[in-house]
């Protein structure tokens, strides 16, 4: 019998409700922890459920139903007992068992309904699928079914019942798209989709619920759901498989099966359905992706919140004004957010007044669109406007706790606008610089105090990126680092310290990367091969749209800066150079340039697409192993939380380590491993 | 009195009353006025909730779950307009009475045309003297007794004063109670009045409370072996008096002409009202006083009244009332479906319960014109409420 030594238990509680002359019995799912610790299913859960399934029968009540405990239904499989799954057998034994437990609310011949009070999502949202009626409240926090994202497929029930529920589009939109860009529903969204028979509100759903259920099953409220259209079934899949591969090229397998089980819910016997949904679940599970996926989710859920190498946050300084150095676009998008964030008065400055008022322009026009687009209410927005403010005088600065430079990219400039600052800010003012590149120890170094001095590195869009890249100099002190880490947390960003290393992590990744795909091209290879020899990775871009995303320019200066530090490693690839100084874009609606591509065609040696993947991958192993003896950062686990939150590397290849550990590269490579075997892939 | 607009009762509900530590353990006490609200509003759906223009919420404990100006809160969480006003107010067991009159006052002077009051008090969440402080000079200066600051002393104390009650009256009281109260429950005479509310247990998970906790079955025999905690060879036991309770009540007063604009319907007109003082320690013999200056202000005797919803805090104080106006310990017109000796007395809800059974026995007496709440009241008080059936028929012959 599979277990879990480590489960939280969700226990389902029975006890008998009365609604006039009507008798229920209600189940509630609570692990007896608040709603912090959401409500899951291990195999003890589900045994529990079973149980209650069982009690709840005996009672030979008019109807059976299922809530979960305040704010949260149920959500889901509980993934930490995942790693305790070790062979096929015990992945499909948890198919079965879930299944099992929940076809008992289906085939029931007793009315069975959820009461969905919360959040639902994956094997809790299959629960509810289950049951003959659903009840939603409006205010659960979030509905889906997002396996497919940590790569898994719904495999309890939900790609064979939610289809033939709410029809293929909904189905398709729940199961795939949505997990895909990181969506849930919202309960007006789900219940308009059909995933539920009523919407009602929170502050009295239960009782709502409830007297909605005595009148189904007395026959005084009627059910009506729309036909689903059988029709489109095969178009619409077709469709989103060509999206998919277009977008992934197929690297997701869960995608993939989640798309053969949306097929066979069209025809299949439930019983084939989901026989077939637990085999393809296992498969999921003892594979290489869905373990690089729930490493990854690891990551960005626990590592990402608590990062490691921190000073106790004790130390941080509170910070009651930022200065904004600088009032470019980057600049200004700093300056709207952490006047957003932290709500305190944000100040600019630039060398003149037209740049200073477009910059306290561009901020206060951002707020006016977060108003009109119902996501800022006014008198908040009024708050904000009234904390931005711009000066061409830098004395402003002088009550700051926290200056932040965002000027040209030019280390002498940079110095130069410390020395100058130095003189008017408190000695205790933390200095923080958005590089990209420079560092920030050679920027403090003739600072009166340069222990202040930290980096922090944003992600452009610096709205959308969470990662920030937290730099610590050779000077830079707990104080300024702690300071600088519960900022981030402020901004809602996930921080990770870094050393002051050229370029940090993301960028000194990517460089290292794309110019093994540049020198490909000045060796001959045809472009287009070149760019697309990663496609089977499913990265997010493919690196020429990457390039002109960061402008072609900007990648060459970092290239170059690379090269001055690393130069056996980091070439300046011709092909790069050509391109900037033709002054023409790579894409062209969103193709490549033709003219371009002919601009950089012909060399002496064309790769096969192979080798272009291959070498590059190889870069990048190398780069990484080198990075972690050099300290750039604490462990690989950084450096796969930094590609996957900085650069958006997908799930399935765990950032990137757990592929490159996986395929054998790291050892081939390296020697070694970059993370213990078991970790972030199946077991063998 | 003399009136500038009519105020009438429309449409009062409460919650289940739960016996302290009992079904209600983990609810907090301001979802159960909530629930009520909303369901005012959900059974009336031909008010337009902007319509409400306050809502007054009564406690007798105003800190925790019953705090932060209650009747605002409780408004704004009840899914009410924003630009719907509330506030709190505080007169221990008559908190919703007080809801009421206040209210009313309002009403009738033109200030607003609807308005909802309620009450509740969770005395598990709140127990009774929950953080009190006494000024000294109560003692010092003998203000009062100190045993009228134990309401059960003050009951023992209006004993004493009146020994033709005995223990034996009071338990016989009490056990009417009890048996009226389960034939209303058996007859469904109580359960419309009732918002089944959604109770949270860690250990046994949610349940639904549609039922009173208190009632129970007993018998004289029983009612004997009851301890007299306030007395040693006392007379006054659970058995005689009301308990410690969870519960909420809320009621829709409006101007009768908006009433009627608005179709609500208008079950029983608001009459006079009167609150006195008495000697704290019988703070039990209250309603006699306060009835004697509502029926002066309305201009009527005893004898006009053909009902009423008395609260029994305990049943000696009841029996006072009885005896002071010469009406039998079981006359039908008194509590015909029993009172908080067998329903309960959460403190601050208790006078909109009264209210909402004396509209529905209106309802059912169309011959009865006058009809009458009244309440004993801590540190001293009574309080009464006269009401004229909106039904009543001698007027149209």
């Amino acid at each position: 019998m599979i277990g879990h030594p480590k489960e939280v238990v969700t226990h389902a509680l029975v006890r008998s409700v009365h609604i006039g002359g009507t008798k229920g019995a209600l189940i509630t799912l609570d692990n007896g922890f608040d709603h912090t610790k959401p409500t899951s299913f291990g195999p003890a859960g589900l045994r529990e459920l079973d149980a209650a399934i069982t009690e709840a029968t005996a009672q030979e009540p008019a109807f059976i139903a299922i809530t979960g405990k305040p704010f949260i239904f149920c959500v889901g499989a509980d993934i930490t007992g995942i790693p305790y799954l070790t062979t096929r057998e015990q992945a499909v034994e948890l198919g079965e068992l879930g299944h099992r437990v929940f076809a008992r609310l289906r085939d029931s011949t007793i009315p069975t309904f959820a009461f969905i009070n919360g959040a639902a999502l994956g094997g809790g949202l299959e629960v509810a699928l289950h049951c003959h009626f659903r009840t939603l409240s409006g205010g659960a926090a979030a509905l889906g079914l997002p396996e497919v994202a940590i790569g898994l497929v719904p495999g309890w029930g939900g790609t064979q019942l939610l289809p033939n529920l709410i029809g293929i589009p909904g189905a398709a939109q729940v199961i795939l798209q949505n997990p895909l860009t990181q969506k849930t529903l919202r309960p007006k969204q789900a219940f308009e989709l059909g995933i539920a028979d009523a919407l009602f509100e929170p502050a009295d759903f239960l009782e709502r619920s409830l007297e909605w259920a005595a009148g189904v099953v007395s026959g005084n409220i009627g059910i009506s759901r729309a036909e689903v259209d059988r029709e489109m079934w095969d178009g619409v899949l077709f469709f989103a498989k060509q999206q998919l591969d277009e977008r992934l090229h197929g690297a997701v397998p869960s995608a993939n099966k989640a798309l053969e089980l949306l097929a066979l819910a069209k025809d299949a016997s439930f019983a084939d359905g989901t026989a077939a949904e637990t085999q393809g679940l296992a498969d999921l599970l003892m594979g290489d992706e869905s373990r690089a996926s729930l490493y990854a989710f690891d990551l960005v859920q626990r590592r990402a919140k608590r990062p490691v190498g921190v000073p106790d946050k004790a130390l941080a300084r509170p910070v009651t004004k930022v200065g904004v150095v600088g009032a470019g676009l980057m600049a200004s998008q700093l300056a709207l957010l952490f006047v957003r964030r932290l709500q305190v008065p944000v100040v600019l400055t630039d060398l003149d007044q037209s740049r200073v008022d477009k910059g306290v322009a561009y901020v206060r026009g951002e707020i006016d669109k977060l108003v009109s687009k119902g996501r800022l209410d006014a008198g908040n927005a009024a708050k904000l406007r009234g904390l931005i403010s711009g000066s061409v005088d830098k004395s402003v600065f002088s009550n700051a706790d926290f200056v932040i430079e965002a000027v040209f990219e030019d280390l002498e400039v940079k110095k130069q606008v410390w020395s100058e600052l130095e003189k008017i800010v408190e000695p205790s003012a933390i200095l923080a610089t958005n590089t990209s590149s420079l560092s920030v120890t050679a920027m403090a170094a003739d600072l009166e105090h340069p222990s202040r001095v930290v980096g922090f590195h944003f992600f452009n869009p610096v709205a959308v990126l969470p990662l920030l890249e937290v730099v610590r100099g050779s000077q830079t002190d707990d104080v300024a680092l702690a300071t600088a880490f519960a900022v981030a947390k402020e901004l809602r960003k996930s921080a990770v310290l870094v050393k002051d290393a050229p370029a940090f992590v993301v960028n000194r990744l990517l460089t290292r990367f794309s110019t093994e795909i540049f020198r490909a091209i000045d060796a001959g290879t045809d472009m287009a091969t070149a760019d697309s020899a990663l496609d089977d990775l499913g990265l997010p871009m493919r690196p020429m749209a990457l390039t002109q995303l960061v402008g072609p320019a900007i990648g060459l200066h970092v290239g170059e800066t690379l090269h001055r530090a690393f130069p056996s490693r980091f070439l300046v690839a011709t092909s790069l150079q050509a391109i900037v100084d033709s002054g023409q874009p790579i894409m062209v609606d969103d193709e490549l340039n033709p003219d371009v591509v002919k601009l950089v065609a012909g060399g002496p040696a064309p790769l096969a697409a192979d080798d272009v993947r291959r070498r590059a991958l190889e870069a990048v192993a190398e780069e990484i192993r080198i990075m972690l003896d050099e300290g750039v950062v604490a462990e690989a686990q950084d450096i796969d939380l930094c590609l996957i939150l900085g650069a958006g590397w997908p799930f399935h290849l765990g950032g990137i380590t757990p592929y490159l550990d996986r395929s054998g590269i790291s050892e081939r490579v390296t020697g070694k491993r970059f993370l213990p075997a078991g970790l972030a892939n199946a077991p063998a | 009195m003399p009136h500038v607009r009519e105020v009438v009762f429309v449409d009062g509900v409460r919650t289940p009353f739960g016996k302290a530590g009992g079904m209600y353990a983990e609810t907090r006490a301001d979802d159960l006025v909530i629930r009520c609200i909303r369901e005012l509003m959900r059974r009336n759906p031909q008010l337009p909730p902007e319509r409400v223009e306050e809502v007054a919420v009564a406690a007798t404990t105003q800190i925790g779950d019953q705090g932060l100006t209650i009747g605002r809160t409780a408004a704004l969480l009840s899914g009410l307009p924003k630009t719907v006003p509330g506030y709190a107010i505080d007169r221990m067991c008559a908190g919703a009475m007080t809801a009421v009159t206040t209210l009313a006052g309002g009403i009738a002077m033109g200030a607003y045309d609807v308005a909802i009051a309620g009450g509740v008090e969770h005395m598990g969440r709140h127990p009774m003297g929950e953080g009190v402080d006494p000024n000294p000079r109560i003692l010092a200066e003998k203000l009062v007794d100190p045993s009228a600051l134990v309401m059960g002393s003050t009951a023992e104390n209006l004993h004493d004063r009146l020994p033709e009650v005995t223990k034996e009256r009071a338990d016989r009281y009490g056990l009417n109670s009890q048996l009226k109260t389960a034939k209303a429950y058996a007859n469904g005479r109580l359960q419309p009045d009732m918002v089944p509310v959604a109770i949270r247990s860690a250990e046994q998970g949610w349940g639904l409370a549609t039922a009173d906790e208190a009632p129970r079955e007993t018998s004289m025999e029983k009612l004997a072996t009851l301890k007299t905690p306030f007395r040693p060879h006392g007379r006054v036991t659970a058995g005689n008096s009301a308990g410690l309770n969870d519960g909420a009540t809320a009621a829709l007063l409006a101007d009768e002409e908006t009433a009627r604009a608005l179709g609500l319907p208008v079950a029983m007109r608001m009459v006079s009202y009167g609150f006195v003082g008495v000697e704290p320690e019988v703070m039990g013999y209250g309603p006699i006083p306060s009835t004697e200056k509502a029926l002066a202000k309305a201009g009527l005797s005893i004898e006009d009244i053909g009902l009423f919803e008395l609260n029994e805090a305990f049943a000696v104080q009841v029996l006072a009332f009885l005896d002071h106006y010469g009406i039998a310990d079981d006359d039908p017109r008194v509590n015909p479906w029993g009172g908080a000796i067998a329903i309960g007395h959460p403190l601050a809800s208790s006078g909109i319960r009264l209210m909402t059974q004396l509209a529905r026995h209106f309802a059912e007496h169309p011959e009865v014109r006058y009809g009458l709440t009244a309440m004993c009241i801590g540190i001293g008080m009574g309080g009464t409420v006269i009401w004229e059936n909106a039904n009543w028929e001698g007027g149209a012959k």
